[in-house]
């Protein structure tokens, strides 16, 4: 075997079986008995559901069953909760209506759930929900937040006044106050942050299951199984958790879509234990544009107070967040908490204030969303960062430079909450800008020109905070969970191994880069490590996956239940080899008596730990299992450098990204082809946001681009080649000094790609561009100023 | 999709039959607009009759016409050599249509039948002033196209052929796709040939395919992109959506029709 451990770009694991059309989805799923329910939901955006007949449909050929949300309501089934908790800033609670599986009283978006249709085939309960009367009366919609927070705007929730969820914030005003009164320019820029659809390959699905002893078992597409289980056992269906079993098996793509609790998951869960038969549901795409939650959604509106010699001096930022029709599981954390508090950026700004609106819109809920609040917050400021060069005349390089936080200066603490531990900014943006020949840009520009092109070049100096999160922090801001994880490391007997991680691959390559770790670890190969994952029933209970937080938080975990493994290793050893603990040294797969050729390997421990006729007994437990539980001491903080660069037609509007370069600091890198691909996801979905992706609603709710016919995914020629490079400042306060590289790619690039098109847009007058930066704005920007091109 | 019957007959007569005894019948050339709507329950048809078994499917070139058999698929006729040589930019008009899933199933019968409005294939049959031959007669392409999803098809009535009148002396399509779609938000093919010099534009008319006859008036003048540099289609009879304002195609369609004059010239 060659070198596997950490830092070895071995090929995955799991693609064996995924390559080879082989994965076991929660669609490829059968079960004995099956029966399938058809999800019957809302058409309109805004009605008040004044009855729904279900007779015809129940007695449809093939039907077992229609429920309603007065069925569910009868039952006891309790909402759909959420899981953290807003203080206004009055210091009240934020509103949080209730959520309810299927839909009582009023419809809020169109895609809400109305009834479900369950039948032996899936055909016939379509064919059913067909002769549902639903008498709806149609109430005016609203579907921006900017409408919604108007007078007289319809009211979501006929409790919730101006549809305000929450209006929170974080800073220190009156500091911003003052700055902003004595400071020499300050520069305001308003700015949108595109609502996109998750779009993840797989489409939801989940089967719900319920055996003779009332035992349920649910498959479904999540992310973090456990908090699934949690979630619906104990607020929605109230099953306790011991006979509730949750499997997420291969997951297809989640990009925080498949975090949150849905409806769906209860409903059939709920449906099999009424039926006793296990009820399967499988989203059809179009279904999915209209009940996976969405992502994004700001209109912002920020400030930079500023010294003449360009120093910052305090931001203030107001931003509207759009929650969609109803609170998801995460939603209401990710405006405030993963947004607001990454506003210090890269940056040594001494005194920020942000206050954040949350609003209800009859659209669909959001949440989450690969990089969540923080691609929010890198946009803003790495935008705001670019106006501000434009408008004092400062070059964009230089006063990214002067106001970045030294290296000197961590951990450094900032006005908005977080302390980071480590960063070296100056040394991402030097070799990016090197990768990228920032220098020899200006004759790439006169040539493109010659040709009849615009070029331009972006940058954006990029940070977040992942690695999510220390419990303690995390419950003092709201949370209703830790956020811990957990691993098993079950050591067999012929020596090797099985880790069981609270943490859920569905992408990302768990079953290598935790193999990896615990291939270095123990000097086994990675073929020796099975890592088990997704599934109540055999893991500990962990929180899973989302916010960079697997390797980082997971990962930490592993390491330190091979700490215990390791160490019970030594004593078995020490006692095999007649010497003392101390002088036991693990080294290569093998322990040795220090100083001597004594030794015994890893497989002849794990054996004498299961087979222990020569065994200390009398002080030690047989058997090599161990598990640990890590809960993170501070968020991680990966930062870097995207620099993009754009080619316009001037004739049609039309961008291309004609070149992307990403340093990301994520850390150590522990596979470094899997941490290429992230980046190269990452970077194609920021191009998406950036260039083409937009979920487009009208004014009262009705999605517009509800299908591929309209979403504009990004494809393969839409992105150019991606140079990924990685910078390894360390994480000072994990075992294994990772930061996390899911989500830098899709935080970094939005900001480098429209500071790109701005840039080649500089002699139109352009001063910013909302995202999507499509060829008709770009176009329209161009008309709007010939006449000053046609006198130059 | 709700269920139908399926048939597949092996000659014209039978399907014409098969269809004039049923008004809910319908005839699936390759499917790739009326399987997507059938599985969205947006169509109840009570038989499909597949015309694939006809004989169809074939390309031939005579001295002074190149004839494409209606259930010829867009990758034959991008790839077929008669096509290349006898209208180049019908061949790349059909290789850049859709996707190479759609490119293998579609049909150039079944695309005019449907007369998308988005579609890329009027473009090119009405630009080279073709024939569409059916079951009971021939139809010139200025006749065919009568507006969005609307062709002169009477029921029962099948393409069989379309029959490309050459020799075509100068013709190209440019195409700006919809980014979401791909199909054309617009498409121009322009052409010199036997039917004189057209330009035929789909994407942009709120009635489908159509000819740019003041475009066409300059190029017979002087067959020259910057010929129609100032022509301007107005905007008031164009489409307009989230992908682009009726001004944005109009624009569009002069800059692609320039382009297609360049690369034809």
């Amino acid at each position: 075997m060659g070198f596997e451990g950490i830092g070895a770009a071995v090929k995955r694991k799991e693609d064996a079986r995924f390559l080879a059309g082989r994965g076991n989805y929660v669609d490829d799923i059968n079960r004995p008995g099956q029966v399938y329910a058809y999800i019957k939901r809302s058409d309109r955006p805004h009605a008040r559901l004044k009855g729904i007949d279900t007779r015809k449909a129940a007695a449809a050929p093939g039907v077992l069953a229609v429920y309603t949300g007065a069925d569910l309501a009868a039952d006891g089934v309790g909402g759909l909760p959420c899981g953290w908790q807003i203080h206004n800033k009055d210091g009240s609670p934020m509103a949080e209506p209730p959520h309810p599986v299927l839909a009582v009283g009023k419809v809020r978006h169109v895609g809400d759930p109305v009834a479900v249709v369950i039948a032996e085939t899936k055909q016939q309960a379509k064919d059913a929900a067909e002769l549902l009367e639903i008498d709806y009366e149609d109430l005016p919609g609203v579907a921006a937040s900017t409408d919604a927070i108007k007078p007289g705007a319809p009211l979501v929730h006929d409790d919730v006044p101006g549809n305000i969820c929450y209006d929170w914030h974080i800073g220190d005003k009156a500091a911003v106050d003052a700055a902003f009164a004595r400071a020499k320019h300050v520069v305001k820029l308003e700015l949108t942050n595109n609502r996109l659809v998750p779009n993840a390959m797989e489409p939801r699905a989940a089967i719900g299951e319920c055996d003779v002893t009332g035992n349920y078992t649910l498959y479904t597409t999540s992310q973090n199984p456990h908090v699934i289980r949690l979630l619906m056992g104990a607020f929605v269906l109230h099953i306790p958790e011991h006979q509730l079993r949750v499997i997420a098996p291969d997951v297809g793509g989640g990009f925080g879509s498949k975090i949150y609790h849905y409806a769906e998951e209860a409903i059939v869960t709920w449906a099999a234990g009424k039926l006793r038969r296990p009820v399967k549901w499988t989203a059809e795409r179009s279904e999915s544009f209209i009940s996976d939650a969405q992502g994004r959604d700001h209109v912002t509106t920020a400030e930079m107070a500023l010294d003449e010699q360009g120093n910052f001096l305090a931001l203030r930022v107001s931003t509207l967040a759009n929650m969609g029709a109803y609170l998801s599981t995460f939603a209401t954390s990710i405006p405030t908490y993963l947004y607001a508090t990454l506003l210090a950026g890269v940056y040594k700004t001494p005194a920020i204030y942000a206050e954040v609106k949350a609003v209800f819109t009859n659209t669909v809920p959001v949440d989450a969303y690969r990089g969540a609040g923080r691609p929010e917050a890198a946009y803003l400021l790495e935008r705001l960062v670019d106006v501000i060069a434009h408008d004092l005349g400062f070059d964009r390089i230089e006063l990214r430079r002067k106001n970045f936080i030294p290296p000197d200066a961590f951990p450094y603490q900032t006005p908005v909450a977080l302390q980071y531990d480590s960063g070296n900014y100056q040394v991402t943006l030097e070799k990016a800008l090197q990768a990228a020949d920032f220098a020899g840009f200006e004759e790439r520009r006169r040539q493109a020109r010659a040709r009849g092109k615009l070029r331009g070049i972006g940058v954006s100096t990029y940070l977040e905070a992942c690695g999510i999160a220390p419990s303690a922090v995390a419950g003092a801001l709201g949370a209703r969970a830790g956020l811990y994880e957990v691993a098993n490391v079950r050591v067999n007997p012929t020596g090797d191994v099985t880790v069981f991680t609270g943490a859920h691959s569905h992408g990302q390559g768990h079953e290598t880069t935790f193999a990896q770790v615990v291939a270095e670890r123990l000097g086994i190969s990675i073929a020796q490590v099975d890592v088990v994952h997704g599934d109540t029933g055999r893991i500990p209970f962990g929180m899973g996956t989302y916010g960079s937080r697997s390797l980082a938080v997971g990962g930490s975990a592993i390491v330190k239940a091979l700490d215990k493994i390791i160490a019970k290793g030594k004593r078995i050893a020490a006692h095999l080899l007649e010497a003392s603990v101390d002088d036991i040294e693990f080294k290569d797969g093998k322990f040795t008596v220090a100083g001597t050729d004594k030794s015994k390997t890893f497989a002849e421990i794990a054996l004498t730990a299961y087979v222990p006729h020569n065994y200390p007994i009398e002080e030690l437990e047989p058997g090599l299992e161990e598990t640990a539980f890590y809960d993170p001491k501070n968020f991680t903080f990966p930062g870097g450098c995207h620099v993009c660069e754009v080619e316009i037609d001037i004739e049609t509007g039309t961008p291309k990204v004609v070149n992307f370069v990403a340093v990301d600091d994520i850390g150590r890198v522990i596979n470094p082809m899997i941490v290429e691909g992230q980046v190269h996801g990452g970077v194609a979905q920021g191009i998406g946001q950036a260039l083409l992706e937009h979920a487009v609603y009208d004014s009262q709710g009705q999605l517009l681009s509800g299908s591929y016919m309209d979403y504009v995914m990004p494809r393969a020629d839409n992105l150019p080649s991606i140079h990924v490079g990685t910078e390894s400042t360390l994480c000072t306060h994990n075992p294994l000094g990772v930061k996390g590289v899911g989500e830098v790619g899709a935080i970094g690039s939005p900001p480098a790609v429209i500071n790109a098109i701005v840039d080649a847009l500089r002699d139109y007058g352009v001063r910013h561009i909302d995202m999507p930066a499509t060829a008709e704005k770009i176009w329209s920007i161009i008309q709007a100023h010939q006449p000053r091109m046609a006198a130059e | 999709m709700y269920d139908f019957a399926y048939h597949k007959p092996a000659s014209i007569a039978d399907a014409v039959a098969l269809l004039a005894g049923d008004p809910e019948a319908r005839p699936l050339a390759g499917g790739q607009t009326l399987i997507p709507v059938l599985k969205q329950r947006l169509n109840k048809p009570s038989k499909l009759i597949d015309l694939s078994g006809l004989g169809l499917n074939r390309i031939s070139v005579s001295g002074n016409a190149l004839s494409i058999g209606a259930m010829t698929p867009h990758a034959t006729v991008a790839n077929s050599a008669d096509v290349q040589r006898a209208i180049p930019a019908l061949a790349k008009l059909a290789g850049g249509i859709g996707d190479n899933q759609v490119r293998n199933r579609g049909t150039i019968g079944g695309s005019l039948a449907n007369n998308d409005p988005a579609a890329c294939y009027p473009a090119a049959v009405l630009g080279l002033g073709a024939t569409v031959v059916t079951n009971k007669r021939r139809i010139a392409a200025d006749d065919f196209f009568q507006g969005m999803f609307t062709t002169a098809l009477e029921p029962g009535e099948i393409i069989t052929e379309v029959v490309f009148p050459l020799p075509v002396e100068k013709a190209a399509y440019m195409k700006f796709a919809q980014p979401a779609s791909r199909f054309a938000l617009v498409g121009v093919f322009v052409a010199k040939g036997p039917a004189g010099v057209r330009v035929a534009v789909t994407g942009a008319g709120q009635n489908g395919v159509f000819r740019q006859r003041e475009m066409e008036a300059a190029l017979t003048a002087r067959f020259a992109p910057d010929a129609i540099a100032n022509i301007k289609t107005p905007p008031d009879q164009l489409n307009s959506d989230i992908h682009g304002s009726a001004e944005y195609r109009s624009h569009l369609i002069t800059v692609m029709a320039k382009r297609a004059v360049a690369a034809a010239a």
